[in-house]
C-alpha cells in the first residue's frame, strides 16, 4: 500500500507564498515546510547555508518522537515546539496533522511575534493542504507519466 | 509514502533497513554513503549512543539520477535494533516505501534474527501495512564468519515467502549496492502500479 503524496504546481506557488510572507512578516531568518514523513516541501529565507534535507528529517524524526511522547501520556499531540539556541531559534508546529512547520529565527524577531504570524500562516497552509491531499486522492489511479516507466528505465538507474 | 513533487519534478521515496541489533544496518549505509560520488549523496546522521550502537535511526539522502524527467531521490533509514528501542522502530517505519531485512548469519543470532523478523511484521501491521505487500528484500550479513548457518536454513527460517534475497560481507561492501538496487527497483515497479500502469 503506497499512498502518493502528490505535489503540483499550483499548490506549491501558494505554499512557496505563504512562507514567503511569513518569513518577512515575522522577521524570521528561514521558514521550511516539512512532511510528517521528513521530506522537505517549500522553504523560504535564508536557506542557502541550511542542509535543508537533513533538518528535515531530523526535525519529522524530532516531531515523531513528541508524538510518541504524547500519546504515552495520553495527550492527542503537542501541537507546537520551541527550542531556544544563543544565535538561533526553531518554532516548531504541526499543522493538519500533515506537515510540519518550521521557523528559524534570531534575536530580529522574537517568540511573540513569530507565534501570533504562524497562526495566520498555519490557517491558510491549512487550506492548501486540504486541496492538495483531495488531488492527490483523485489523482491516484489515472494515469500518469509513472505508468509509462519501463523496466529498462529501471535498469538504467542503475548503470554504473 | 513516496512523495511526488511535479513542480520541481522529483520523487522522494524511503526505504527502511531493518533487523535486530549488530546485525549490520548502520554498516551498509556507511558503506553505501563511502562509495557513493559526493553530488549524488547528502549528509549521513547517526544518532547513536556513545558506544556507536544506533539510538533513533541513520539517515542517508541519495539521488539516483533521472526516470523519465523526474529525479529521483532515495531516503535510507535504519532502525535501533535493539529490543527495547521498540517505540523508536515504529516511529522510523511510518511512510516507508521498501524494507530491508538485514539478518545476521551466526548461529547465535538466529533467535534474534526470528524476533527481529517478527517485530516487523507486527510493527508494520500496526502502521497499516502489509509486510507481503510492500517492496521488500532479505539481506544475509556477516557470510564470511566461520559460524555462519548455512544458506538454505537462513532462507527457510527467515525468508518463507522468498523474496529477493542477498548474501553479504557488509564491512567489505559484498551484496551491499544488489540489496539496495533490488530494493529500489520494486519501489520503482510499486510506484507504476500505483499510477495505473
Amino acid at each position: 500500500m503506497i499512498q502518493q503524496l502528490v505535489m503540483y504546481e499550483e499548490e506549491l506557488q501558494q505554499i512557496n507564498h505563504i512562507c514567503e510572507v511569513l518569513q518577512r512578516d515575522s522577521n524570521a531568518r528561514a521558514v521550511l515546510v516539512i512532511d510528517k514523513n521528513g521530506q522537505a516541501v517549500a522553504q523560504a529565507g535564508e536557506v542557502e547555508s541550511l542542509d535543508v534535507t537533513s533538518l528535515s528529517s531530523l526535525t519529522a524524526g524530532n516531531v515523531a518522537a513528541t508524538g510518541a511522547i504524547a500519546s504515552l501520556l495520553a495527550e492527542k499531540e503537542f501541537a507546537g515546539q520551541f527550542h531556544e539556541g544563543e544565535k538561533t531559534n526553531v518554532h516548531i508546529s504541526i499543522v493538519g496533522a500533515r506537515v510540519i512547520l518550521v521557523v528559524l529565527f534570531d534575536e530580529r524577531s522574537s517568540l511573540g511575534l513569530v507565534r501570533l504570524r504562524v497562526r495566520k500562516a498555519a490557517a491558510e497552509l491549512a487550506v492548501t493542504l486540504e486541496v492538495m491531499v483531495k488531488k492527490s486522492a483523485a489523482g491516484s489511479g489515472a494515469p500518469s507519466v509513472f505508468s509509462e516507466i519501463t523496466d529498462d528505465d529501471i535498469d538504467n538507474l542503475f548503470n554504473d | 509514502m513516496s512523495f511526488i513533487n511535479y513542480s520541481s519534478r522529483e520523487i522522494n521515496c524511503k526505504i527502511v533497513y531493518y533487523g535486530p541489533g549488530l546485525c549490520g544496518k548502520t554498516t551498509n549505509l556507511q558503506y553505501i554513503y563511502n562509495k557513493t560520488n559526493p553530488e549524488a549523496k547528502g549528509k549521513m546522521i547517526s544518532l547513536a549512543t556513545e558506544t556507536e550502537r544506533t539510538l533513533f535511526f541513520d539517515f542517508l539522502p541519495l539521488s539516483l539520477g533521472e526516470i523519465r524527467g523526474f529525479k529521483t531521490r532515495f531516503h535510507l533509514y535504519t532502525v535501533p535494533g535493539q529490543v527495547f528501542y521498540d517505540a523508536s522502530r515504529k516511529l522510523i517505519l511510518k511512510g516507508v516505501d521498501g524494507v530491508v531485512y538485514v539478518g545476521d548469519s551466526q548461529m547465535e543470532r538466529m533467535e534474534a534474527n526470528i524476533e527481529s523478523l517478527e517485530n516487523l511484521g507486527t510493527n508494520l501491521d500496526e502502521q497499516g501495512y502489509d509486510l507481503h505487500k510492500l517492496p521488500y528484500v532479505v539481506q544475509y550479513n556477516k557470510r564470511d564468519l566461520p559460524n555462519a548457518i548455512p544458506m538454505a536454513e537462513l532462507e527457510e527460517a527467515l525468508n518463507p515467502t522468498k523474496v529477493p534475497s542477498f548474501e553479504a560481507v557488509a564491512p567489505k561492501g559484498i551484496g551491499v549496492f544488489d540489496t539496495l538496487k533490488a530494493v529500489a527497483k520494486l519501489v520503482l515497479t510499486e510506484l507504476r502500479k500505483g499510477s495505473g500502469g
